[in-house]
């Protein structure tokens, strides 16, 4: 007995490994091409993964829900 | 610098007047008995998924954060913008293990994080270790905000010390009368004031500056994006630890676990874990002022010559926002700036009060205390908070607190075994746990303190390579090794706990 939940890891929690990937694989997005709207990728990229975390967050907390 | 303008002047004060009503007014919303801690230092833990939204947005986007990543990306160009990746994955931190903790607190009646520990893991002094490092971690911060208000009040035009004097007299009357529903309410006002200004920001600038081509098109080339060495300092590799070492101490800050802990229900903190990223959008367009502030040309424009020389790159938000926008608006924004200042300023003080009085006052000199003496504590303990970062910034020390407040960082990521991991396990030795956060809090400081207290990231040499990183992040490997070697150790000499939470406590 360690204290450890039962039951608390689900599959579903291994998305929440993509945002790290996502965000933090700096190479992969260190570019300024291609542009959207004139803001370089290097930025855009980024806001988007703010949205993506958000949404992968949305998907694991429904998944939870129906257990 | 800047002179008076009367419409600026004229709404930054009604909009201010306005927060000061409902800082008053909150102490009668959803009443409680504001002699008991957690009313008065957590709201009765009864706010619902929207306050909650609003109060952790208010919480951990501060008035600094709009001043400060702007002003990053205006000096350093692409290496300030590691504050949105950071915002981003903080959030899986909370979704992950945030909800325990909230449950755990209710089940127990914890208030603070270091609350947890002792109870967790039976050793006073490891949760005295907690509580001190939140303290000394939470402190600077505050300063910070001051540091915020400063930057907009001279804007205004307003200098000298009686306004910052006066605007924190106010916060700390109100939030010693009313407790964690101040803020909770003045936040709701002060999002509004945000996201109208940097949504009207981001659209009206760019059209007036020609696009968002031509703003980056003002980045100087080698600061665009980061080197393509992607071992060079500022690189790739400082970029992903700052941004992962940022990510991981955020929720273990103490105005953080205030926030968590006042929602009504862990499912309030799991359904915010979804929705708060929504600042951190704006807080991607919020950086962005600052190439448009570079793009402007405003550093060379001799009105805002002053503002430059007194407050350095701190000045670019708002003297773009003086030379892009009509003066009513200006009142808007930097009442928006001003008031993003108080809601952390707030709860920040709760925060740091309700450490003092569980883990120090009642834990070491007043055991039997009631809980009508420990809430009247808490209230003179926020005061005093408060009293002291205004000292700090009055008189002059305002590098000082920035210096601090990086050290801040690196100081409370070294609670992450205890607090964080305790949530999963207490296979971990509290001795242990304290030799390594004594480890980590050397390590941290010492990295930090090789650049002068200048820089966060320290070059660690590793087998013929140079890994420049953040001192947050690897004065924490330190820590985790020595808690968890120490761990093996100690448990086969003894293996007792005093665990007072059972399982079922943290569903």
């Amino acid at each position: 007995m360690d204290g450890r939940q039962k039951g608390g890891f689900r599959p579903v929690h291994l998305l929440l490994i993509v945002p790290f990937v996502g965000c933090l694989w700096v190479p992969f997005y260190n570019r300024a091409l291609p542009a959207l709207a004139g803001i370089p990728f290097f930025y855009w990229y980024q806001i988007l993964w703010v949205a993506l975390t958000a949404l992968i967050l949305f998907i694991v907390y429904v998944a939870e829900g129906r257990e | 610098m800047a002179g008076l303008d009367p419409m600026a002047l004229g709404v930054f004060i009604a909009l201010f007047l306005l927060v000061t009503v409902l800082g008053f007014f909150a102490a009668r919303w959803r009443r409680g008995d504001l002699t008991q801690l957690s009313e008065w230092g957590l709201g009765g833990r009864r706010f619902g998924s929207v306050v909650t939204w609003f109060l952790l947005g208010g919480d951990l986007y501060t008035a600094y954060t709009f001043v400060a990543v702007p002003a990053l990306m205006f000096g350093g160009g692409a290496v300030g913008f590691f504050a949105v990746p950071y915002a981003a994955i903080a959030y899986v931190f909370m979704f992950l293990a945030f909800p325990r903790f909230w449950s755990v607190a209710r089940a127990k009646g914890y208030v603070t994080g270091a609350d947890f520990v002792r109870g967790r893991f039976g050793s006073r002094s490891l949760a005295l270790a907690i509580a001190l490092t939140g303290i000394v971690a939470t402190m600077p911060y505050i300063a910070l905000q001051l540091v915020g208000m400063e930057v907009v009040l001279a804007g205004l035009g307003i200098h000298g010390e009686w306004p910052l004097v006066i605007a924190f007299v106010i916060l700390a009357a109100y939030t010693y009368a009313s407790g964690l529903r101040a803020p909770a309410m003045i936040a709701v006002v002060k999002d509004v004031l945000i996201y109208v200004t940097v949504i009207a920001a981001v659209i009206v600038i760019p059209m007036e500056l020609g696009g968002f081509g031509k703003i980056f098109a003002a980045v100087a080339p080698g600061k665009l994006t980061l080197p393509t060495d992607a071992l060079a300092n500022p690189g790739a590799f400082s970029y992903a630890t700052l941004a992962l070492g940022s990510a991981m101490a955020l929720f273990l800050y103490p105005h953080a676990a205030t926030g968590v802990l006042s929602a009504s229900s862990r499912h309030v903190v799991k359904r915010n874990a979804v929705a708060l990223p929504a600042y951190s959008v704006v807080l991607g367009l919020v950086a962005f002022l600052g190439t448009m502030a570079l793009a402007a040309g405003v550093k060379a424009m001799p009105q805002y010559a002053d503002g430059f020389k007194t407050f350095g790159n701190n000045y670019a938000v708002p003297a773009l926002f003086l030379h892009m926008f009509p003066g009513w608006f200006v009142g808007v924004a930097f009442a928006a700036i001003a008031i993003g200042a108080l809601v952390p300023a707030a709860i920040m003080s709760i925060a740091c009060a309700n450490l003092f009085t569980r883990n120090i006052y009642r834990e070491f000199f007043k055991p039997d205390c009631t809980p009508a003496r420990e809430s009247q504590v808490a209230k003179i303990v926020s005061l005093v908070v408060k009293a002291g970062a205004l000292a700090f910034i009055v008189g002059g020390q305002a590098t000082a607190a920035i210096e601090l407040q990086l050290l801040g960082g690196i100081w409370i990521i070294q609670t992450l075994p205890a607090v964080l991991l305790g949530l999963y396990t207490r296979w971990l030795h509290p001795r242990a746990l304290l030799l390594g956060w004594i480890a980590g809090m050397a390590a941290g400081t010492w990295m930090a303190g090789a650049s002068g207290f200048k820089a966060a990231v320290y070059v660690l040499h590793i087998g013929g390579l140079d890994l420049p990183c953040y001192a947050a992040l690897s004065s924490l490997v330190l820590n985790l090794i020595v808690s968890y070697a120490l761990s093996l150790l100690f448990n086969a000499l003894s293996n007792t706990r005093a665990d007072q939470t059972a399982t079922e406590d943290y569903a």
